[in-house]
């Protein structure tokens, strides 16, 4: 979530309230925004994905003015027909096809306001932009540009410009390679044989998009008062969005919007557009799903308070809220405008009947009759260090693959828990003996038959670790264990790598394999720098209680 | 005083006899026919009951080191070199010969007795040396480091005379001639209360220390007392069998949902994308997808999911279907849901739940209590691999005040009185919260988990209606860390052994 930094006075004339910090934090915290601090005259807040009409002061300030009840409705914002167009070349279809624009003039920008406008425009890169792939955002002062503006993409080679944050002119593959904002971004163009440009009438470029603008016509300074603004990318409606919330911003601020005509071939569209969104209010379905009756005069007023306009059973959205979807999303600003804390907590008098998984409760059982031995239950974590699983055992496994581990020593997922236990008795060697441990947990096993590749199954496996521990001290365990069961068992001898050959016994109960146990292998023991004899079971519990079942 | 002697141990008894003619600890033990450690704890009993006043004292002894030892037998250096020449002078290397000096020995001889006017030198084609009568008057007689080093060592360093200090001093700056090591001692001396009980006298015959199984068959036991313990004694520490501490919590968890009619959720932590993303209506471009949120299956690469279904739920995305919903708009691709992950968050099992859900089966509950991995770095507040508390209500009537009436209901079981619900935001609910509870000590909101009624973009496709369904995923690990003053979160799962066996248990009534 992206964390944005606003400034608390201007919060306040935008809000047009003064209100000391605790209830400005609860405002903030209830109209639906991770608040981080207030600290100074500095604002620090997450805003939720979902709302990144929020990212800006205006945003914020727009939206707090009216929760607070200060301005409350639907603002209307004014579009001038500007008569500039903005000229889309087929050859961009393949690369980045769409833009929508729009100009803003009578702007007053100081170093603040600009600070403002950059922060914005990087938060919604970062977030609704999703980092620049689905949208990128250029503004550029008026005055250099010479109308109309060509939408085209051209070879990296003829693309030629000097670039912003640098002093000397580049062409388009240079300004990959060598821009820093182009090795950042570059990845979003180096496939194509054709990079998009912003042109105008001059064969100025103004920029190359996603990248970066171009110095010479592409720089604010406190003297800009009108800009010209494009949102390039791959789909037009998330363009005509973002570009919304850009000059709802800017009009907030004090500037008017002129629209654009952006030509695709014989198709010409007007953007921006900031006429409201109509949706139908369905209060019935509200009042359910929050538990209120609110009556439509309530709502009505609830809806403006959350910036919203309300004529003739429909709500009216402002253009600068893309997350409005269904009457779900009208359900929570109504709740939000209601108050999360008003609602009162209640447990309806409905009867359901509680149900226990089976496997967890045969898990407790075996728990008891372990921790009766007076063994420590220990807790590994499922992702393992597959060399802990293979390698130290003696053993080659297949195993589950992480394909993006954090970290090596969490590279794969465990088939068994042994190799677990004695990673925990080599950790704690110099912590007072006896080391009797035991774990339930799942292990992960590669199987074409399951809808996951992946069998998951749950196990016990206990190790003793102590100068006494043998095949002798184990298999009292394990006896006790089918005892406590009423279970009979049979084993066999086996070899396994990782067991002393002729100490070690394969298990079966109504004839399904479910155990191995035996003596560790002091090769293994080795590898785990360990100096004392450990004896171990590992159960398959979720074969054991299939077994069971059947029998 | 009956009762401190009725109290008194076999070894007390053993050492307290003793006691009024030896105070040094090593000759009551050797009196007492005890070992010195056994005698040692008899008097720490004695002395804490206060019928002995133990006393430690230390003394610092003077011993001879190795070279002592050599002059004690040949006599100092500067000695045996003015024997040597009080015939007549010699010439260094003769004296070298007839002492046995060392070369450094014969140095450091030349520089005492010419500072001492023993000596003189006499210059000629190879120096020699004569002895003078300041010399001769010397050897008549033993120096006082001399007549020092011939006493019978150990020394007591208190109680050196004068002149023994003097050679003392003198000795000590020369090498390993003398050492001196600290010696302690225990004195026990008898208190009012020890004479007292010593002139009363203690034997009993009718007393025994332990009860055995042949006193019992004998019958014996009937003519004997048993000596009295001491009750408040430390005894020596017992480990027991111990469930991991965690668990003791998850299961007092997993009553509290049990005890409120939930059925348990069981399901895989390896899922596809379909089910853990797509099916909970998480837009295909949704950042929490990529590689850095997500762990991401390597092998085996991809699942199976179910086609009727997954073209449904494409739809939903694309345009929302018939759901009433706008849809993300975006293209949706069969192949990325088919993607294996390990599953981050156990809302994947709420969506398999309804899935199978049947309307006859309405109105339904359902938790579980599950593992979720977020590939994010571990530090004191994060780990990869965590536990989430999963809950679904399925219920025509279900609202957002019992939303809040559940949640308040289970974090008032764990403890949190204070608990807040503020706007939040997932893909999958509206509307959406952020449950906090108020930390006493931080004097701050704590987010403990997230809580919404499930979008019709999610409910419709898997349940065939629109139902609202209450649900929550919540944090475990700060709650179960808090109770056991665990400050960093890892040392949940470091499985020390000493940690495990000293932990409380959770105990909450």
């Amino acid at each position: 979530m992206p964390t944005i930094t606003v400034n608390k006075k201007e919060i306040m004339k935008l809000m047009g309230k003064q209100l000391p910090d605790n209830q400005l934090r609860e405002k903030i915290v209830m109209l639906g925004t991770d608040l981080k601090e207030i600290k100074g005259n500095e604002i620090t807040l997450e805003v939720f994905p979902n709302r990144p009409d929020l990212l800006s002061e205006q945003g914020l300030g727009r939206a707090l003015a009216s929760f607070t009840g200060k301005k409350t409705g639907l603002r209307k914002y004014d579009v001038k027909k500007s008569g500039y167009s903005v000229i889309v070349e087929p050859s961009v279809k393949n690369v980045r096809p769409f833009t929508a624009c729009a100009i803003v003039k009578g702007l007053n920008f100081d170093n603040e306001k600009i600070k403002e406008i950059i922060q914005i425009q990087e938060k919604l890169h970062i977030t609704f932009g999703r980092n620049r792939k689905r949208c990128a955002i250029g503004i550029y002062p008026l005055e250099h540009i010479k109308m109309p503006i060509h939408y085209k993409a051209l070879p990296p080679k003829n693309i030629k410009f000097i670039p912003l944050e640098a002093n000397k002119e580049m062409n388009g593959l240079q300004i990959l390679k060598d821009h820093p904002t182009g090795r950042e971004y570059g990845f979003l163009l180096e496939n194509y044989d054709k990079y998009p440009v912003f042109i105008d009438a001059k064969n100025d470029v103004l920029s190359m998009p996603p990248i970066i603008n171009s110095h010479k016509t592409g720089k604010i300074t406190n003297k800009t008062q009108e800009v010209f603004i494009e949102c390039s990318g791959h789909d037009f409606r998330v363009l005509k969005e973002c570009l919304n919330m850009i000059v709802t911003t800017l009009a907030d601020m004090g500037g008017k919007v002129f629209s654009m005509d952006v030509v695709y071939g014989k198709k010409k569209h007007i953007t921006p557009d900031l006429e409201p969104r109509k949706m139908k209010l369905d209060l019935d379905y509200i009042n359910k799903r929050l538990g209120l009756d609110i009556k439509e005069s309530q709502a009505k007023h609830l809806l403006e308070k959350m910036g919203f306009g309300y004529e003739k059973k429909e709500v009216l959205i402002p253009a600068y809220r893309t997350d409005i979807i269904h009457q779900v999303d009208l359900a929570e600003d109504i709740a939000i405008a209601y108050g999360y804390e008003n609602f009162e907590e209640t447990i309806p008098k409905v009867a359901t009947i509680g149900w226990e998984d089976p496997l967890e409760m045969f898990a407790d059982k075996i728990r008891c009759v372990l921790v009766g031995h007076g063994l420590i239950e220990v807790k590994n974590y499922c992702l393992c260090d597959s060399k802990v699983q293979k390698d130290k055992m003696n053993l080659n496994l297949n195993l589950v693959r992480i394909a993006n581990p954090s970290s090596e020593e969490y590279d794969v997922m465990r088939a068994w828990l042994i190799p677990c236990l004695l990673y925990v008795l080599r950790e704690y060697k110099h912590h007072e003996y006896p080391h009797d441990i035991f774990e339930i947990g799942t292990i992960f096993k590669v199987d074409t038959k399951q809808d996951t590749g992946v069998l998951e199954d749950l196990r016990v496996a206990v190790t003793l670790c102590n100068p006494e521990s043998d095949f002798t001290k184990i298999k009292q365990i394990f006896d006790s264990l089918m005892e406590a069961l009423d279970l009979k068992y049979e084993i066999e001898d086996t070899d396994h790598p990782s067991f002393i050959s002729g100490r070690v016994g394969r298990i079966t109960v109504n004839k399904q394999y479910v155990a191995y146990m035996g003596e560790i292998h002091p090769e293994v023991l080795e590898n785990f720098d360990l100096k004392m004899p450990v004896a171990a079971f590992e159960l398959n519990l979720s074969e054991l209680l299939k077994a069971m079942r059947r029998k | 005083m009956e009762r401190i002697i009725a109290q008194l141990h076999p070894l007390e008894r053993k050492v307290l006899p003793w006691l009024d003619r030896y105070t040094n600890l090593k000759e009551i033990a050797k009196q007492a026919g005890l070992q010195e450690v056994e005698a040692m704890r008899a008097l720490q009993w004695l002395s804490n009951k206060e019928i002995i006043k133990l006393e430690e004292s230390s003394k610092e002894l003077v011993e001879l080191d190795e070279n002592g030892l050599l002059y004690k037998k040949d006599g100092l250096p500067e000695t045996r070199f003015l024997k040597a020449i009080k015939a007549k002078p010699l010439k260094l290397s003769e004296i070298k010969q007839k002492t046995g000096l060392s070369e450094e020995e014969i140095k450091i001889c030349l520089g005492t007795l010419k500072s001492k006017a023993a000596i003189d030198m006499v210059h000629g084609v190879e120096l020699s040396v004569m002895i003078t009568t300041q010399g001769e008057r010397l050897i008549e007689k033993d120096s006082l480091e001399e007549q020092f080093l011939k006493k019978a060592f150990p020394l007591n360093k208190e109680d050196l005379v004068d002149e023994e200090r003097y050679a003392y001093t003198a000795l000590s700056r020369r090498k390993n001639i003398i050492k001196t090591y600290v010696v302690k001692t225990k004195t026990a001396t008898l208190t009012d209360l020890g004479k007292k009980i010593l002139a009363k006298g203690f034997k009993d015959e009718k007393i025994v220390d332990t009860i055995t199984p042949e006193l019992l068959k004998s019958g014996d036991w009937k003519k004997k007392k048993f000596r009295a313990y001491d009750i408040k004694i430390n005894v020596p520490k017992k480990y027991y069998g111990k469930r991991h501490f965690v668990n003791e919590a998850i299961s007092y968890i997993r009553k509290i949902w049990l005890e409120m009619g939930f059925k348990e959720m069981q399901g895989t932590m390896v899922q596809t994308a379909f089910w853990d993303l797509d099916a909970l209506f998480v837009p295909q471009d949704h950042p929490a997808r990529e590689m850095q949120d997500t762990f991401y299956i390597k092998y085996p690469e991809k699942g199976r999911i179910p086609e009727a279904l997954a073209q449904k739920i494409k739809q939903v995305h694309e345009n929302g279907s018939d759901t009433g919903s706008l849809g993300w708009r975006l293209p949706f691709s069969m192949s990325s849901s088919k993607q294996l992950l390990l599953r981050t968050h156990t809302t994947v099992l709420s969506a398999q739940t309804i899935a199978k859900l049947k309307k006859e089966d309405l109105p339904a509950k359902f938790f579980s209590v599950g593992k979720v991995f977020r590939n994010e770095a571990m530090d004191w507040s994060h780990l990869f691999e965590l536990y989430q508390v999963e809950g679904i209500v399925v219920d025509p009537n279900a609202n957002l005040k019992h939303l809040k009436g559940y949640l308040k209901e289970f974090y008032t079981k764990m403890g949190y009185s204070d608990v807040r619900m503020r706007p939040g935001h997932f893909p999958y609910t509206e509307p959406s919260m952020e449950v906090e509870a108020y930390h006493p000590e931080r004097k701050e909101w704590v987010e403990l988990g997230g809580a919404g009624i499930f979008r019709p973009e999610v409910v419709k496709p898997l349940l065939g209606e629109d139902i609202p369904v209450l649900a929550w995923g919540l944090g475990m690990e700060r709650i179960i860390a808090s109770y056991y003053n665990i400050t960093d979160i890892r040392n949940l799962y470091d499985n020390g052994l000493k940690q495990l066996r000293d932990m409380k248990e959770w105990v909450k009534l």
